[in-house]
């Protein structure tokens, strides 16, 4: 594909999509990933939102 | 399932777990399409090769706009019902609109220096454009200032809701000033102007990114949800030890 004299800003404006496009998917994997983690710790300690108790004393 | 019981925001979280794998998998073959079709695309016969920059420029102007009307919408949903799903869906809006909005503003630069001999002009559908940025600036910034997330949403509804004044200001820009910017030449009355070799992967690319909006969406509010039940195990561990 010949991209003509302008080939360093098309490549250019396609690299910056690209860049900001990854940095949204590392965002939101990173981040759940922390979340799911701090969750487990607490619940580790034995905190439960109120929902699952009620669900757990269902007989 | 009734559309009342996927707003409660477990059961959204259990259905955007089921949904999000296909809808991934719908962008990544969208994108393939979109991308095989800007490559045979023909150069245009002023611009040339740049006329590729318009396959990401006009999805990223689209989006940047779309995710606002999403928060607006979504700004209701949290002013008038009170509904947290609303207060989820517009916090996750805002980083993805603001990306969007900056690819808009990058991309747009890019194709203007060789274009136009400028990267920037104080033109009004550039200025407004970057006022969006800076609203989207504000209204994650306004979140994260309010640590109650009910008054955080509430807060940053209104400021939503009194920026959407701009939305029509960046639509109708071209129009209503002498603007360096191109007027509209894909939804206008009368039809595109665009060729239809240049329309098609336009459309695909459209398209494309719509799809990565939404999984991209879909994924931060699954987040946010995840962050809000932390919050509130938190406060009931912080409940236990008093």
């Amino acid at each position: 594909m010949n991209l003509g004299p302008y080939a360093d800003f098309i490549v250019g404006a396609y690299a910056a999509a690209l860049a900001i496009v990854a940095a949204l998917i590392a965002w939101i994997v990173l981040e759940r990933r922390y979340l799911l983690r701090l969750i487990e710790e607490v619940e580790r300690r034995g905190i439960t939102r109120r929902s699952e108790r009620r669900g757990e004393e269902k007989p | 399932m009734t559309l009342i019981a996927l707003a409660n925001p477990s059961r959204f979280h259990a259905l955007a777990a089921r949904v999000l794998p296909w809808l991934a998998g719908a962008t990544f073959v969208a994108f393939v399409v979109a991308g095989v079709a800007a490559s045979y695309a023909p150069d245009d016969y002023q611009q040339g090769a740049t006329v590729k920059i318009m396959f990401i420029h006009v999805p990223a102007a689209w989006l940047g706009i779309f995710a606002w009307v999403l928060m607006s919408a979504a700004a209701l949903g949290t002013l008038v019902w009170r509904h947290p799903l609303a207060d989820v869906a517009a916090k996750a809006a805002a980083p993805i609109g603001a990306a969007f909005t900056l690819m808009c503003l990058l991309t747009g630069s890019l194709w203007g220096r060789p274009m136009w001999g400028t990267y920037w002009v104080w033109d009004a559908r550039l200025t407004s454009v970057l006022i969006l940025f800076l609203m989207y600036l504000g209204v994650i910034a306004l979140w994260r200032t309010i640590e109650d997330p009910a008054r955080a949403a509430r807060a940053a509804a209104v400021l939503t809701l009194v920026g959407f004044i701009n939305i029509p200001i960046i639509k109708f820009s071209v129009d209503w000033w002498n603007t360096l910017h191109q007027g509209a030449s894909v939804l206008r009355l009368g039809g595109s102007t665009i060729h239809v070799s240049m329309l098609i992967p336009l459309i695909a690319m459209l398209v494309a990114f719509t799809f990565l909006f939404i999984t991209l969406h879909l994924a931060a509010m699954r987040n946010e949800i995840l962050r809000r039940r932390l919050r509130t195990m938190m406060m009931l561990q912080a409940d236990a030890a008093a």
